[in-house]
């Protein structure tokens, strides 16, 4: 094994690149679950979002377009649970399911005809002499605009969340939606909005997963990023700069065993992979035993069907 | 304006007709599917749901009928009593695979000993075994963790696909094979093999011990107090409790029994139908197997129609996908959306609709 192969500085920026498709998700999600709503469709949104940006980018040749119709098309796609769960208020567990079990078959038929076809590049944004500095330079400005965005996202919902009005309200709805009807805001309107939010998020982080870090189109291509994502909320306990560190450390994970992979490690390439899954699984059972006390932060109302009686 | 309004209980006469009309529209919703990928639309349910049953081939499709069914059924049944009780395993994929693989590696063991006597039965407890071990994984987090069993379980899945490849290239490959990943054929291994018990229908083991676990969840939920305790834990966590009912053991039950039956799928399948340990061996029965569930609306029997429905999907497909053309994912997505509908019609057995007009609130 060689591990002077394994430059430090590539391997952080790496690990920026594979952590954004699963930070978009769970920031998406993590909204989603701060209004009450428990989405375990984000898989399906993922993989959706993946083949419309995929294939709107191939058809138009533009990356930017790509991005727009792959939030476009999670967001559609996460409407179908948001009207079942808020209107036929079925339950939000099997209905998430649904929604993966859908997504999986539907992206698997739109991509039929784009299996094995270079998307256009998506190129880095010039930060000028900052792309320069020593080391840097090499991890944190050379990217692309949707890491950017991403980080951008992450503090936006921060500040949404803490500091402005509809923040409010939506922590509102997630902790006690009965007593936020009788303050007279529209439960179902709110969570409707805060599940087409998280779609989007899992559109977009799909798309990034076949628009720039693999790039290309197969079937089933998320492998259950979808489901990491929804470990990563829980993880980072409902906060958004904890799921930052959360997305990082994934990140991190599959980056080095990836590597690790490359080097040529004494160890089955298989057992390498499983790793960042394993790792997740330790993860949520630290978070969730008695220390951690994860789930003392979950919205009350979380996973609840809302039925206004009056 | 269109209001819900609770019903006291559940409508008896709804929860019959709910999964019916969900087929129903959903035949509907697909023929437009089919008809925007430029298919027939009628002639491509026709041929998925009329055709391998009644139709000029039939004879050829209705064995394929139990074999597919076999091994949804089976899963199908343990995952509902835990669904009951709330506690949603949905790594049954994963339990499949490792009961596969534990089953499998138990025969090959064995090879070339001709005991079937002896290898067989091992092979079958090796299965269940194997998918059990799996399941306890997300149910001891559970308990002793209070670890999101949801989670653990389908992540789960991921580590057990890695697993089976690494099992397929190395551990298990057949030194036969001139490195071929894969293993030994366990069908062409008489003491290992899941024969078909009657030439032409289908029948194997897997199908066998698919309607015994149908019978056994009738009677334990039926006549049972365990199924007694299920169902409460279900309807009422609270109120269970109360009753005496002791929550970390019903999960480790469910778990248990949903992963055990799991892998006996798994194992079936790998000594029956598909033969051998293959890296692409798992085809997804154990997320179908959530669909075939729900469908059924958690009953024993429900289950069984809804196993025998899911199945015909299934080869009906294959049919659709040699003669018509239609793509293999048209049917997943088919299946997904017969679970979306039905979810969705599910609102007329808890609710009733009232049409009135809307006051000042």
């Amino acid at each position: 094994m060689d591990l002077s192969a394994i430059n430090p500085a590539v391997l952080l920026a790496s690990l920026m690149v594979a952590s954004t498709p699963i930070l978009l998700a769970a920031i998406g999600e993590l909204i989603v679950e701060k209004s009450g709503v428990l989405n375990l469709g984000v898989e399906g949104m993922m993989i959706t979002g993946a083949i419309c940006g995929f294939a709107i980018a191939v058809q138009t040749g533009s990356p930017a377009l790509g991005f727009v119709g792959a939030a476009a098309g999670g967001a559609l796609l996460s409407m179908t649970f948001g009207v079942l769960t808020q209107f036929f208020l079925s339950n939000q567990v099997a209905t998430g399911l649904a929604l993966t079990l859908f997504g999986l078959g539907l992206s698997a038929l739109l991509g039929q005809g784009y299996v094995g076809i270079k998307p256009p590049p998506v190129g880095d944004i010039n930060l000028g002499p900052l792309a320069d500095l020593p080391f840097i330079g090499r991890v944190l400005f050379q990217h692309d605009a949707m890491v950017y965005f991403s980080l951008l996202l992450v503090a936006a919902v921060w500040a949404f969340l803490k500091y402005t009005r509809a923040g409010l309200i939506l922590r509102a709805v997630g902790e006690s939606h009965d007593a936020a009807h009788a303050l007279g805001y529209k439960v179902v309107w709110v969570r409707l909005m805060a599940i087409a939010f998280g779609g989007a998020c899992a559109g977009l982080g799909g798309a990034y997963l076949s628009l720039v870090r693999v790039p290309q189109w197969t079937e089933g291509m998320t492998a259950g990023a979808g489901w990491i994502a929804l470990a990563i909320v829980v993880f980072g306990s409902w906060k958004p700069w904890r799921v930052l560190i959360g997305a990082y450390l994934f990140g991190g994970v599959t980056v080095l065993q990836l590597n690790l992979q490359a080097a040529g490690l004494a160890v089955p390439v298989e057992y390498l992979s499983m790793s960042p899954y394993l790792i997740t699984i330790l993860v949520l059972v630290i978070m969730s035993s008695g220390r951690g006390r994860a789930a003392l932060n979950a919205p009350a109302s979380l996973g609840r069907s809302f039925h206004a009686s009056s | 304006m269109i209001r819900l309004e609770k019903r006291p209980q559940p409508s008896r006469a709804w929860s019959y007709a709910t999964p019916v009309l969900a087929v129903v529209i959903t035949m509907i919703a697909g023929g437009i599917l089919f008809a925007f990928l430029g298919k027939d639309p009628f002639l491509a349910i026709k041929t998925i749901f009329y055709d391998p049953l009644l139709g000029e081939f039939a004879w050829y499709y209705r064995g394929q009928l139990l074999v597919k069914a076999g091994p949804l059924i089976l899963i199908a049944i343990g995952l509902s009593l835990g669904f009951r009780a709330g506690i949603w395993n949905i790594g049954a994929e994963g339990q499949y695979i490792m009961g596969a693989i534990f089953g499998a590696a138990v025969g090959l063991a064995f090879y070339p000993m001709e005991a079937r006597w002896l290898i067989f039965p091992l092979m079958v407890i090796a299965g269940a075994l194997g998918g059990f071990l799996w399941a306890m994984i997300p149910a001891i987090l559970k308990t002793r963790f209070n670890t999101n069993e949801i989670l653990v379980s389908l992540l789960l899945v991921y580590v057990a696909e890695q697993f089976l490849a690494s099992m397929a290239l190395g551990a298990l490959r057949n030194p036969e094979g001139s490195g071929f990943p894969g293993s030994r054929n366990l069908q062409q291994y008489p003491a290992a093999a899941n024969t078909e018990l009657i030439a032409g229908t289908g029948m194997h083991w897997g199908v066998v011990a698919a309607f015994i676990a149908v019978i056994a969840a009738y009677v334990l939920l039926k006549r049972h107090m365990l199924g007694y305790q299920i169902r409460l834990t279900g309807e009422s966590p609270r109120a269970a409790r109360f009753a005496g009912v002791r929550p970390n053991l019903l999960i480790i039950f469910c778990m248990g029994i949903s992963g055990a039956l799991a892998g006996l799928a798994g194992l079936f399948e790998v000594a029956g139908p598909a033969g051998q340990i293959s890296i692409d061996f798992n085809s997804g029965y154990g997320f179908t197997a959530i669909i075939v569930a729900f469908l059924g609306r958690l009953h024993p029997v429900g289950i069984l129609l809804a196993g025998l429905l899911l199945a015909l999907t299934y080869i009906g497909g294959e049919a659709a996908q040699a003669n018509l053309g239609l793509p293999a994912a048209a049917i997943q997505a088919f299946q997904g959306m017969l679970l979306f509908f039905l979810l969705a019609v599910d609102v007329l057995t808890n609710y009733r609709i009232r049409l009135r007009r809307t006051e000042a609130a």
